[in-house]
């Protein structure tokens, strides 16, 4: 795709979230002129940028949505929900005409026009009827002196045509009239003045020539060129100049400044800014050459005076587009505090900082060999830059998780609207940060869960209000790190899972056989199951039971878990964890045998020794605590002697604790993760891999998989426990 | 396209149009209007019966007002079809031809 179609694609979409978000602020009852204003801006600025780059797609259908929301400003129509509804639609319709754009493919399919020409037309009772141009009759002397009074003040906005057209245009069947009229299609003319003074004695006059000439006040949001076409029959043999109005000098200004940053000429930019039209500068250029060639003494004038002479533009906006022409080679290297690069690059750069931590680590190795103690000091300056480097290029990719909630809040709104809800969606930690990758990949997930909640969770009001609940439902994104992970919680105050009723489902589905015992954990866990949904209607929104095992699968996908609990009557909560970065940590390095392991280390709480051989049980006793742990050397089969000394790793994931006995403690040591080849995809246990310092690969352990497995061993143990005193009780 | 003449009461010269105002008779409109401003010192035009009316039948019409106003004579409009009014209007030259204009009945509201 091309460079400039990219920057519009991107820069539509924020514009199109922005307007989305302040329709909402509408629709809630927030009718600031400020509000409006944004959202009539965002409007106005996808159909400039579409304008430019000529996507007129998003072009034409974003000036319908702009000429509603014109009228919404000036106060001619009021904030309605049906308004909104229709512009809400208009805004998913432009997105959709920009995923074309960023599929490469320019033409609409029939099924989008019509989707498109649907949209507007719902849109056409808020465009209300344009004005006929002539005022009512009234006595004509009174009003003759009205028209001029009012027209001073209310021409100030308007675009200035001034027009006089060829004698012959009469002689060759074009009608003046007929143009004129035609531009009541694009606006709505505010003052005509009719110049009849070229007209000749009534002996010379040749009745079958033109000599008309007209200057009118054109109130229209269509753009010059558009303007100009009207004309263009007629073009070649009239004299037609057509000056912006005041409001719009300003945008054209604003364009300007806004044009990318390249070397251009003069006449392009006014061009780009629609400043000026193609036409104009043709005409420009013209007379500047001939200028040129017909003395050759005087100096040739600018293009920039024949353009104002010319009476194509104002003086102001010739000289903010020399201005910006002047200024392009300068800015470029005071560049604006935010600059778009591609993903590729940071990429790139992230695995170069990843090999440069790898060659830190070996030579650090290598100076504590030497035992030079300038060579040590070096490497450990070195080291802590690297380290510094780190940081910075992995916070390069740290994006707030907040844009993606902030979509929910449409999303709660249509699920209210279609499900007859009253639902508030509150949001808390937008502002936490976590690595782009993976809040690109979480959206879909976290789509599916909110309107899970939405559509399942929330009952409907009426069995709230049985429940002594508040009609108003209630979802809450929450998002915080905690122990190097990012977690994201969805909760509900709604119904609550039923457990029962899952279970019966997984039964009848043949997920689990009816003599199954299950923890109350494992019952809730089988929602995560493929093929399993326990709403007997299906809606538009959830409950085609394709949804809760490809959340899963996601987040697994993102080395990260889910978690669910549930209180029957007073709702549920959605837990998902996800590692932060999917590139660089902080490892504690620890051996078995002659291997190496890492940990992460923010999930290590303590190390201790294994006291004693505390027999074939899998668990100490941690300060009044049972422990559960697992012994890498069984785990991993490692051949060898077992030290007569044991060390215990303590981490913690998701809340749980558990135990990971080493050998050997090597302390703390950056770790880049390299992913596994496909032939170790399925090993549970294992994370990924890493080079150390002398070169020799360490694996990295899945802490939570070890976690959840000695979990289970050990609830597996009490159940086991439980169901043998039972017996003997009996 | 045909041109009555007829005296008012008031001992004036009207001349009621039938038919339309347009380039197709542009020539013919025009001899019309000179010779009826010059002939008659104040020339009453019934354009009610005007079918369309063009730039060109503007422009005649504009003459003829001017030529009017040089010859010290008087040219008013007494009647405007709703294709004279529009474009009349549109054009905004009613101060210019200073004729009040007369919505007919069937027309209002």
């Amino acid at each position: 795709m091309d460079e400039i179609l990219s920057v519009f694609s991107v820069e539509a979409r924020e514009q199109l979230e922005a307007m989305e978000s302040g329709l909402m602020q509408l629709e809630k009852g927030d009718h600031d002129a400020e509000t409006i204003n944004a959202v009539f801006r965002a409007a106005h600025t996808i159909k400039g940028g579409a304008g430019v780059v000529e996507i007129h797609s998003v072009e034409s259908f974003t000036h319908v949505l702009e000429n509603v929301l014109d009228r919404l400003r000036n106060g001619e129509i009021a904030v309605s929900g049906e308004m909104i509804s229709a512009l809400l639609l208009g805004c998913d319709h432009i997105g959709a005409l920009l995923d074309l754009v960023a599929r490469g493919q320019l033409d609409v399919d029939p099924d989008l026009a019509a989707a498109g020409a649907a949209i507007s037309d719902s849109l056409q009772p808020f465009l209300g009827e344009r004005k006929p141009a002539a005022v009512k009759a009234v006595l004509a002397e009174a009003e003759a002196d009205i028209e001029r009074e009012d027209a001073d003040a209310a021409v100030n906005d308007c675009w200035h045509i001034s027009i006089r057209f060829g004698r012959d245009v009469l002689k060759n069947g074009m009608d003046p009239l007929a143009f004129l009229r035609y531009l009541l299609n694009l606006g709505e003319v505010a003052h005509m003045t009719t110049l009849i003074d070229a007209l000749p004695d009534a002996e010379a006059m040749d009745p079958e020539l033109c000599y008309l000439g007209f200057e009118i006040s054109f109130r229209s949001h269509a753009s010059k060129d558009a303007i100009e076409r009207v004309f263009d029959f007629c073009r070649d043999d009239c004299d037609l100049h057509i000056l912006p109005p005041n409001s719009k000098v300003e945008e054209y200004l604003g364009l300007i400044e806004s044009l990318p940053e390249e070397t251009m000429r003069l006449g392009e930019i006014l061009v780009k800014s629609g400043a000026l039209t193609r036409e104009e500068l043709d005409t420009g250029l013209r007379r500047q050459s001939e200028v040129k060639v017909g003395a050759e003494d005087t100096p040739t004038p600018t293009l920039g005076n024949i353009l104002i002479q010319q009476n194509s533009v104002q003086p102001e906006i010739v000289e903010a587009a020399a201005a910006k022409q002047k200024t392009i080679s300068e800015k470029k290297a005071a560049e604006a505090s935010l600059i778009r690069i591609h993903a590729d690059k940071l990429d790139q750069l992230i695995d170069l900082v990843g090999e440069l931590v790898i060659a830190g680590a070996s030579a650090n190795l290598l100076a504590r060999k030497s035992a030079e103690g300038t060579l040590v000091e070096a490497t450990s300056v070195l080291t802590r830059l690297v380290e510094s480097i780190r940081d910075s290029a992995l916070a390069l990719r740290m994006v707030q998780i907040g844009e993606t909630f902030n979509r929910f809040h449409r999303v709660a709104r249509d699920v209210s609207k279609e499900l007859g809800k009253d639902i508030e969606l509150v949001i808390t930690g937008a502002e936490t940060e976590l690595d782009k990758s993976v809040v690109e990949k979480i959206g879909d997930p976290l789509m599916h869960l909110v309107r899970n909640a939405m559509d399942h969770g929330i009952e409907p009001p009426a069995a709230r209000a049985a429940a002594g609940k508040p009609a108003k439902g209630r979802v809450e994104l929450n998002a915080y790190h905690d122990s190097g992970s990012i977690v994201i919680q969805v909760v509900d105050d709604g119904g609550g899972l039923n457990k029962d009723r899952i279970q019966a489902k997984a039964i009848e589905k043949g997920i689990i056989q009816p003599g199954d015992t299950l923890s109350d954990q494992e019952v809730l866990n089988l929602i995560f199951e493929p093929g399993f949904s326990t709403v007997e209607k299906v809606t538009n929104l959830s409950g085609r039971g394709v949804g809760m095992d490809v959340v899963r699968k996601n987040i697994t996908a993102l080395r990260g878990m889910v978690h669910v609990e549930t209180e029957p009557g007073a709702g549920s909560r959605f837990t998902i964890r996800l590692p932060l970065t999917l590139a660089i940590i902080d490892g504690f390095l620890t051996g078995v045998g002659k291997a190496s392991y890492v940990i992460p280390l923010d999930m290590v709480i303590e190390c201790i020794e294994l006291a004693g051989t505390s027999g074939e049980r899998d668990y100490i006793n941690l300060r009044g605590e049972v422990l559960p742990f697992v012994r890498l050397r069984e785990l991993f089969e490692v051949t060898g002697e077992r030290p007569t000394r044991e060390n215990v790793v303590v981490v913690q994931y998701a809340g749980q604790k558990a135990g990971i006995v080493v050998d050997q403690l090597l302390g703390e040591f950056q770790t880049v993760i390299k992913p596994l080849g496909t032939l170790f995809r399925n090993m549970r246990g294992i994370g990924g891999s890493t080079i150390l310092g002398s070169g020799e690969v360490a694996l990295i352990l899945d802490v939570q998989a070890l976690v959840s497995r000695s979990a289970n061993t050990e609830e597996q143990l009490a159940r086991a426990g439980h169901g043998v005193s039972l017996l003997t009780a009996h | 396209m045909e041109f009555i003449s007829q005296t008012t009461a008031a001992g004036a010269t009207r001349i009621t149009v039938e038919g339309d105002l347009g380039i197709y008779h542009a020539d013919e409109i025009k001899q019309r209007l000179i010779e009826g401003v010059r002939a008659h010192p104040v020339l009453e035009l019934d354009l009610s019966h005007v079918g369309e009316m063009d730039t060109a039948g503007f422009q005649l019409l504009a003459m003829a007002k001017r030529e009017s106003e040089r010859l010290g004579s008087v040219l008013r409009i007494v009647g405007h079809s709703a294709a004279v009014r529009e474009v009349i209007e549109f054009f905004n030259m009613v101060a210019f031809f200073g004729d009040p204009l007369v919505i007919p009945a069937g027309e209002q509201g």
